[in-house]
């Protein structure tokens, strides 16, 4: 039974990693006031990026650090069209998405049902792992997952305590008043977007050689478009989005323990975007303002005069 | 500054302006809105570029690109609707604006700085508050903060008592005079003359993009002052001809309402419109015009008193109601309740009138009725577009007023509600407005005007009232001597007798 | 130094706008074919093959018209939901919705039927299906503010795994191996074709029909009217007198009902079962969203614009099977496509000035 909810709990964690690395990557990307719906298909790049590098160089590390290039290098499209020319955003993320998973699908073509034989060892943290029960589950893991924390961790701290993050937050609340303060606010949106970018290709770096160890078309299976709806969950909040992530990696797993139970598979997969929707539907109610929301997300920000 | 011009679209905001300021001293900037002062202003801090002249600190040629070099050269504005963030704090808002902002814990370690500074002018501030939470004054304090933290020795304020409550104003003027024994330069851009004469040292006054006069307020008065900001001895010269007023149309009757900000925005107002007249109400921008406006016509709830057209209270019915009722609106934001710019100008002819029976018919617009209607409104007021299919966004701002006006009129309304009708019109659109009001006034219309133009309403109107602050200063017959005082009434004082 | 500037564009004619979608896909072809290159595929082949394959044989032609159906019809009701600004991303779960209840409609009732009663019937159902599944997501944002591109999306999937469910459990066909999916329809409600091809006429024809009434509708009545004030500027339409949330939720029961008409034709038409949702729709939900944006919101030129797609569709199909691409190389291009068709716009709405100043 022990050896049950311990797993269970673990691969809840797994299973949370690429939630939490692209939720927060698409939290900061938000609270510059961009709207990026296009995180799927950066997720789907960095996959296959990952898994590429990694199969052809051995070095897992190498093809992380290429799938956030790549992340970067494809989200420089969307942060064009829509900070410099202005575009609607939420068709530019569409135009993002299909492209991603369209180089994906169309790089991953040879590699597919290659198996990835890298060992990526758990991180075990010593004395602390020892503790019975949660021992096990938080203090020993993967290197994703430790990653994922720390860069909401770190994001928080970026977007709370630093001056960087109070002009990124300035500029997505009001770019006029920001930028009349002396703040470029193209850079700072620019970059939002690419660090955005970079998240979701190191969510799906993990998908491919860490979690999955192989490519198949299809593999980030919509949890680009969870990590949206996980963006308001947190309430633009990175440390809120660990508990969201967890939340959300424990219906997906749930998935699989239910299923010895009769339940229909199909039903269990659905969990995830009915939790989204009912989700989404709780804080209405709590709090229909939602006056946690970037004030001019998506709004397009026309510099100058008059 | 010298010899500073600016031009938007083709018209002067700013034409050969010179200012000179020196340390220990306010200036005043007067002038009425759309007189060019807060464009000056946003030359110097660097927010626009001026398309001739210089700038020049202790007699060095400058040039400002952008507000981080202005902050550099010491100077400070404090604007007009605040440049702060609602949702944050107040030290995360001076964090963005200082110009040493620490990267890591800005917050804690600007804390420390801002209190002792504080102390200084004794501002009592809550650092950790929102800026929502935050009256009017206190926010301004803010932004003046700010300004000084990061050593602004020129400090410019735009309309800084436009959101202030009397206190708070007497809080400010007592901040200023500590600045001024500090050395400081201060402009002060208002368009009320008691402040002007209170506070400043000297005063230039702008009219129209230029600079009609230079003063020490010791040496001068609110009267002469008022002359140079209006521009004219105020001289009567109507060739209207006179009529006889009409039945009542529109009753206001001790109306209240309040504005966005939650404060009380009309306090008060009561008046009569008849036919064949026209009512016009001046006063600068913002001192009540646009809510009244938009509770008669519909756009917004009133807290209390009534509007009767035609005896029935009208007061708190939808937009679609009032209109039926006969009121017609050319509205103060044309781009925002006007018109739908992407849309063809055929569809917007019809905009508040494509659910009559003359467009309509069951499900399906009349578009051949309704293109004759857009072409004849085209033709009789003389609307420059190459043909109807054009998207209404591409005209430009006189031919897009053209256009409503001529839709507003067309249905031969009871009552028009005009609000700044002429606002950012070449001469030639503007005459061929007011000349369509008189006509309509002719023809047995009401007409209610709201106007800062005053050569426009001296025009125009039978009857003018003069609104500050949310109150009427007086109702005067068009031929009433008092008339000549109307800079005054602008400016706060009440005429003699009038409740 | 290089100076440029943007000013606002005054003058945009039906030719310039015609001619900058023209440019926009040329340069997007171009990027597309450096895409390839660098992917090691030869770009004049690859996208040669694509035309070929679509339009440059009997065949190809006839399979474009069959994909251009969904499309037309999809895209046709995109065109208004996108004029209300309402980001409709949920018409692939649409379109299932509709091909649920259009077979139930045609398995239930059509052995006793003849054609034609239970083919309108299994259209109606399949309207009240997509509609049913568009006015939700409305419902959703006007009462609760979601967001509707996440809620279209979420419905997207649960309607995916729904449909999964019938059909590897209470719709399990009885005479079915194998794959999983519902019995056949009956004879009655399957739809004819057109000889040799795969075109189904009737529901073609109603693509056809439906863009140019909702043509009609957009350009040319009240509702049309109202539509089109609202999505431009709301507080106009308020102004107006307009009711926004009855206008919002017609709206989306055409757009949903549209894309169940899709449905409907892709079960009766070709496969004739009720099967995985990856087999009843390839996509079309998405592609469609670029048809709306190239045929630049106006129904009519959906057509034109479907039937394009849809040869990219077809395209995307030969080219997997010559160059072994994967199906998804067909995501690039109409990926590729609607970014330059965004970044098109911008040069419509803007002048750009290039000066050399010193």
């Amino acid at each position: 039974m022990e050896e049950i909810i311990i797993s269970t709990l673990q691969r809840t964690l797994v299973a949370a990693t690429p939630l939490l690395l692209a939720t927060t990557g698409e939290i900061i990307t938000e609270r510059s006031g961009i709207l990026n719906l296009g995180i799927e298909g950066v997720m789907a790049l960095g996959a296959v990026v990952a898994f590429i590098v990694t199969i052809t160089t051995g070095q897992p590390w190498l093809g992380v650090l290429a799938a956030i290039a790549a992340g970067m290098a494809i989200s420089i499209i969307h942060a064009f069209a829509s900070i410099t020319l202005q575009a609607n955003q939420v068709v530019s993320g569409l135009a993002l998405t299909m492209l991603g998973l369209g180089l994906s699908g169309m790089l991953g073509k040879p590699y597919v049902g290659k198996p990835l034989s890298i060992k990526m060892n758990d991180i075990v943290i010593p004395y602390l792992s020892d503790i019975p029960y949660v021992g096990k589950v938080l203090f020993i893991g993967g290197p994703f997952f430790y990653l994922a924390i720390i860069l909401a961790l770190a994001s928080w701290f970026l977007l709370e305590r630093t001056r960087l993050g109070i002009q990124i937050r300035s500029t997505g609340e009001n770019p006029r008043a920001t930028e009349t303060q002396g703040v470029n606010v193209f850079l700072i949106r620019y970059l939002s977007v690419l660090i955005g970018g970079g998240f979701s290709a190191l969510a799906g770096a993990h998908l491919s050689i860490s979690y999955s160890k192989s490519w198949i078309e299809g593999m980030t299976a919509g949890r680009g478009w969870i990590a949206i709806a996980l963006t308001i969950f947190a309430l633009w909040n990175p440390s809120r989005a660990i508990w969201a992530a967890f939340l959300f990696g424990g219906i997906f797993v749930a998935q699989y323990l239910m299923q010895p139970l009769g339940i229909s598979p199909n039903f269990l997969s659905m969990l995830p975007y009915i939790a989204t929707l009912l989700i989404l539907l709780l804080i209405s109610l709590k709090d229909p303002k939602k006056l946690n929301a970037p004030a001019m997300l998506a709004e397009p920000y026309k510099r100058g005069e008059r | 500054m010298k010899d500073i011009s600016k031009s938007f679209h083709g018209i002067h905001a700013n034409k050969d302006i010179n200012l000179v300021v020196k340390s220990g001293e306010i200036l005043g900037l007067l002038g009425e809105n759309g007189a060019g002062k807060t464009t000056l202003m946003n030359i110097l801090y660097g927010l626009y570029q001026p398309d001739s002249g210089q700038i020049k600190i202790n007699n060095r040629p400058i040039s400002i690109k952008n507000p981080i070099e202005s902050i550099t050269h010491g100077i400070g504005m404090v604007h007009q609707h605040f440049m702060l963030i609602k949702n944050h704090s107040v030290i995360e808002n001076i964090a963005l604006g200082y110009k040493d902002t620490p990267f890591f814990f800005p917050k804690i370690q600007l804390k420390k700085k801002v209190e002792e500074f504080s102390k200084q002018f004794d501002f009592k501030i809550d650092l950790d508050q929102k800026i929502w939470q935050l009256s009017a004054g206190e926010q301004q304090r803010i932004e003046i903060i700010k300004a000084l933290l990061n050593g602004a020795d020129l400090l410019i304020l735009d309309e800084p008592t436009s959101v202030l409550t009397p206190l708070e104003i007497q809080e400010l003027i007592s901040i200023l005079r500590l600045m001024k024994a500090q050395g400081h330069m201060i402009i002060f851009i208002s368009h009320k003359l008691d402040e002007i004469m209170d506070i400043c040292d000297r005063v230039t006054v702008l009219q129209k993009g230029q600079i009609v006069g230079h003063a020490a307020t010791a040496e001068t008065d609110k009267k002469s002052l008022a002359r140079m900001m209006v521009g004219r001895d105020v001289v009567f010269n109507i060739d209207k001809e006179k009529l006889e007023k009409g039945k009542k149309i529109l009753s206001v009757t001790d109306i209240h309402i309040t504005g966005d900000k939650g404060m009380a925005a009309v306090k008060g107002v009561s008046f009569e419109l008849f036919e064949n007249q026209i009512f016009g109400i001046a006063g600068v921008s913002g001192n009540g015009q646009r809510e009244l406006a938009e509770a008669i016509t519909g756009i917004r709830k009133v807290d209390s008193g009534s509007i009767r057209i035609n005896g029935k209270d009208v007061a708190n019915k939808s937009p679609r109601q009032i209109y039926d009722y006969g009121v017609s609106h050319v509205p103060e934001e044309r781009m925002r309740f006007g018109i739908a710019p992407g849309l063809f100008l055929y569809d917007n002819a019809i905009l508040k009138q494509h659910h009559l029976e003359k467009f309509s018919k069951k499900y399906f617009i009349k578009y051949n009725q309704v293109k004759k209607h857009t072409n004849s409104i085209i033709n009789n007021f003389k609307v420059a577009t190459y043909s109807i299919d054009n998207q209404t966004r591409n005209l430009s701002g006189g031919n897009i007023q053209k256009l409503i006006l001529g839709r507003e009129i067309s249905e031969k309304p009871q009552l028009l509600v005009a609000s700044h009708p002429t606002y950012g019109l070449d001469v030639g659109a503007t005459e061929f407005l007011r000349q369509h009001l008189l006509e309509l006034r002719k023809q047995g219309s009401a007409v209610l005007l709201f106007s800062e133009d005053l050569e426009e309403i001296f025009e125009l109107c039978d009857r003018v009232a003069v609104i500050f602050d949310g109150q009427f200063m007086g109702i005067l017959e068009s031929d009433d001597e008092r008339l000549c005082d109307i800079g005054l009434m602008m400016a706060g004082s009440k005429i003699s007798g009038f409740h | 130094m290089i100076k440029i500037t943007t000013t606002d564009r005054y003058n945009i004619t039906p030719f310039r706008s015609l001619m900058t979608n023209v440019f926009s896909l040329a340069a997007g072809l171009f990027v597309i074919s450096i895409i390839f290159l660098i992917a090691g595929v030869n770009p004049l082949f690859a996208i040669s093959e694509i035309f070929s394959g679509s339009f440059g044989s009997a065949y190809g032609f006839k399979e474009t018209l069959t994909k251009a159906i969904p499309l037309i019809l999809i895209g046709a009701g995109l065109t208004l939901a996108f004029r209300a600004k309402f980001w409709n991303i949920g018409a692939e779960g649409q379109l299932l919705m509709g091909a649920i209840f259009s077979t139930w409609t045609g398995l239930t009732f059509g052995d006793a039927l003849p054609s034609y009663i239970i083919v309108p019937m299994i259209f109606m159902a399949g309207f009240i299906g997509g509609a049913f599944w568009g006015i939700i997501p409305a419902i959703l944002k006007i009462k609760y503010s979601i967001n509707e591109v996440i809620s279209t999306l979420m419905l997207n999937y649960i309607c995916a795994e729904f449909l999964t469910m019938l059909i590897v459990g209470p719709w399990k066909g009885k005479a079915r191996f194998g794959f999983p999916g519902t019995d056949n329809l009956p004879e009655s409600a399957i739809l004819g074709v057109i000889p040799g091809s795969r075109i189904h006429y009737a529901t073609l024809i109603l693509a056809i029909v439906c863009a140019i009434v909702l043509c009609v509708v957009i350009y040319k009545t009240r509702f049309g009217y109202e539509t089109r004030v609202v999505g431009e500027n709301p507080d106009a339409g308020k102004y107006a007198g307009i009711d926004f949330l009855k206008t919002s939720l017609i709206i989306m029961a055409i757009s949903g009902g549209l894309a169940g008409f899709a449905g409907v034709g892709e079960i009766a038409g070709i496969h004739h079962y009720l099967g995985y949702p990856a087999s009843v729709s390839s996509g079309y939900g998405f592609t469609a969203i670029i048809v709306a944006w190239l045929a630049k919101l106006n129904p009519l030129y959906a057509i034109v614009s479907g039937i394009f797609f849809a040869g990219i569709l077809v395209g995307g199909d030969a080219i997997q099977i010559s160059l072994g691409l994967p199906a998804a190389t067909v995501e690039i291009v109409n990926g590729t496509l609607l970014f330059f068709l965004i970044m098109g716009d911008y040069f419509l709405n803007n002048k750009i000035s290039i000066r050399l100043s010193n």
